[in-house]
């Protein structure tokens, strides 16, 4: 299988006549965890976005240029088929506060109409909870509220719908900033589990967590991809100047 | 600053707040007049045999509001038929899709809508339904009150579903359901409580609408369960025999004002159970 899942090539991505990406080119190797890191405004989320076409939902967004997975254009594609191959979790928790745990973890085959047997059902909901740690918290309450549980539960909650799609790609936006220390770091531990069977990219500002948890890392910086390396590279030894100085926090 | 002024400032709030505990009972003494007041004028009146009747010709003693009642009922039914899935669709259109041209202008007709008085929609559904179909029925009235109840059944849908976070769209989008199925499967649902206490306001406001009625359902003093024919219901039997010289009918019409009464207390206490119980907590 070829190495390179996410493509690239000369990608822009626009509100009304705001240029917020700017011929962005980058490859995404399959089974890493990407960070994207910048100050605020520099179109990390919007790009983020791009990849699983949640950008073109808001009034006056468009884009262009080329994005591919596994070589075909994302573009070309029916949205409702690219958002089932990459998933997505946000920057807060968000459950669907009318479900059950249960239902919430196969929400996207249940709330898509798809029937599946109560057996196939059951083990979903077993593994995509196992794959981030919750099982073991919430085996004796899947019939209760997805809105009971806390913060960092709610946000695994969540990775869990994700991960329950079989998706290839799964999308974080700034997934941890809305959580306790101890919360973050489980979700960083998931990183390093999930990474086995998908390729993660998150959108950060915290510069130590993208340190921890990616393979690469990519600096935005107004619109533009300023730098895309080995996290252990950027952070040692960047080679662009405005990279310096946004990690040794001469601006942020 | 000295202890005079200060005296003087606490004794203005003092005076300001008791101004407004005042004001705000004098606006519940209305309602338990009218309450009252009518309890004890019709109360009497109300049994078994008057709810299960119809209304005795006159010399003749008893009869009741049968007629009214299943009246009343149908013609709401019917109403709601009608109005709760346009307001609704149009209410999620609104929420949507908020600043397009064609949202700015339904709004405004919507709001307008509400302020038209309602024996101008009466009239309206006269030329529209009763004149061409050839004659009054409970149907053209049912019409005539489901406009009526359509400017309160969408504006309490948008503004419901408005207030919804967006994160609960986005969580759906991105598990790639489809427009469809992410307004139907997760956002009514979520907002089912809003929208639902929206439609029973909406039947609470129409229930005792009187005007429509007059050029529509027309009225009809036996029992009739045909909503294409002419329908006695609860407002119109009222009109009719509070204004009549006879002391029966006018027991009767005290007897129907508390049922009335009592329907739309029924539902607005209803209401409340409803928006708290099926409140989704998000």
């Amino acid at each position: 299988m070829e190495s390179t899942i996410i493509k690239s090539r000369n990608f822009n991505a626009l509100f009304g006549s705001n240029h917020v990406v700017k011929n962005v080119n980058i490859d995404i190797p399959r089974n890493h965890v990407i960070a994207v890191m910048g100050p605020s405004g520099c179109g990390k989320t919007t790009y983020l976005r791009c990849i699983n076409r949640m950008h073109e939902l808001i009034p006056g967004a468009t884009s262009n240029g080329e994005m591919t997975i596994n070589n075909e254009n994302i573009y070309d594609m029916h949205p409702i088929f690219v958002r089932q191959k990459i998933g997505m979790v946000f920057q807060r928790p968000n459950p669907f506060p009318n479900l059950s745990i249960y239902d919430n973890v196969i929400a996207g085959y249940k709330l898509n109409g798809v029937k599946l047997p109560k057996a196939e059902r059951d083990r979903i909901v077993e593994h995509s909870l196992t794959r981030v740690a919750l099982w073991k918290e919430v085996k004796d309450a899947l019939n209760k509220k997805g809105s009971f549980l806390s913060g960092g539960q709610q946000q695994r909650l969540c990775i869990a719908r994700a991960v329950a799609m079989e998706p290839e790609v799964l999308l974080f936006d700034e997934p941890t900033s809305a959580l306790d220390p101890i919360s973050t770091s489980t979700v960083e531990e998931l990183f390093h589990e999930l990474k086995v069977n998908y390729t993660l990219i998150i959108v950060t500002h915290n510069m130590q967590q993208a340190a921890r948890v990616s393979d690469k890392t990519a600096f935005f910086y107004m619109g533009e991809l300023v730098e895309y390396d080995e996290t252990k590279i950027m952070f040692t030894n960047p080679k662009d100047n405005r990279t310096q100085n946004y990690i040794t926090g001469r601006f942020s | 600053m000295d202890g005079k002024n200060i005296k003087y400032r606490i004794g203005k709030s003092y005076v300001a707040q008791i101004v407004t505990t005042v004001f705000a009972f004098a606006c519940v003494i209305p309602l338990l007049f009218i309450l009252g007041f009518i309890i004890k004028a019709g109360i009497t009146k109300i049994n078994w045999h008057f709810l299960v009747n119809v209304p005795k010709p006159v010399g003749e003693t008893g009869g009741g509001i049968a007629n009214a009642l299943v009246g009343s009922i149908l013609i709401i039914f019917c109403a709601s038929l009608i109005a709760v899935p346009i307001g609704i669709l149009c209410g999620i259109y609104l929420s949507e899709n908020g600043k397009t041209r064609l949202a700015y202008w339904c709004r405004l007709c919507v709001d307008i809508l509400q302020g038209v008085p309602s024996i101008v929609i009466g009239i309206i559904a006269y030329f529209w339904l009763v004149k061409p179909l050839g004659g009054f029925s409970a149907l053209s009235g049912s019409v005539a009150l489901a406009i009526m109840m359509l400017p309160i059944v969408i504006r309490s849908t948008e503004e419901t579903l408005k207030l919804l976070p967006s994160s609960l769209q986005e969580a759906a989008f991105a598990l790639g359901m489809p427009f469809h199925r992410v307004i139907f499967k997760v956002v009514v649902p979520v907002g089912i409580s809003g929208i639902l206490s929206g439609v029973m306001l909406s039947i609470a406001r129409i229930t005792g609408e009187t005007a429509p009625l007059l050029f529509t359902a027309f009225g009809n003093p036996y029992l009739s369960f045909n909503i294409t024919k002419p329908m006695q219901s609860l407002p119109h039997l009222i009109f009719d025999y509070a204004t009549s010289p006879y002391d029966d009918w006018k027991n009767l019409a005290w007897g129907a004002s508390v049922i009335l009464l009592l329907w739309v207390l029924l539902l607005n206490i209803f209401t409340k159970l409803i928006t708290r119980k099926w409140k989704v907590q998000l």
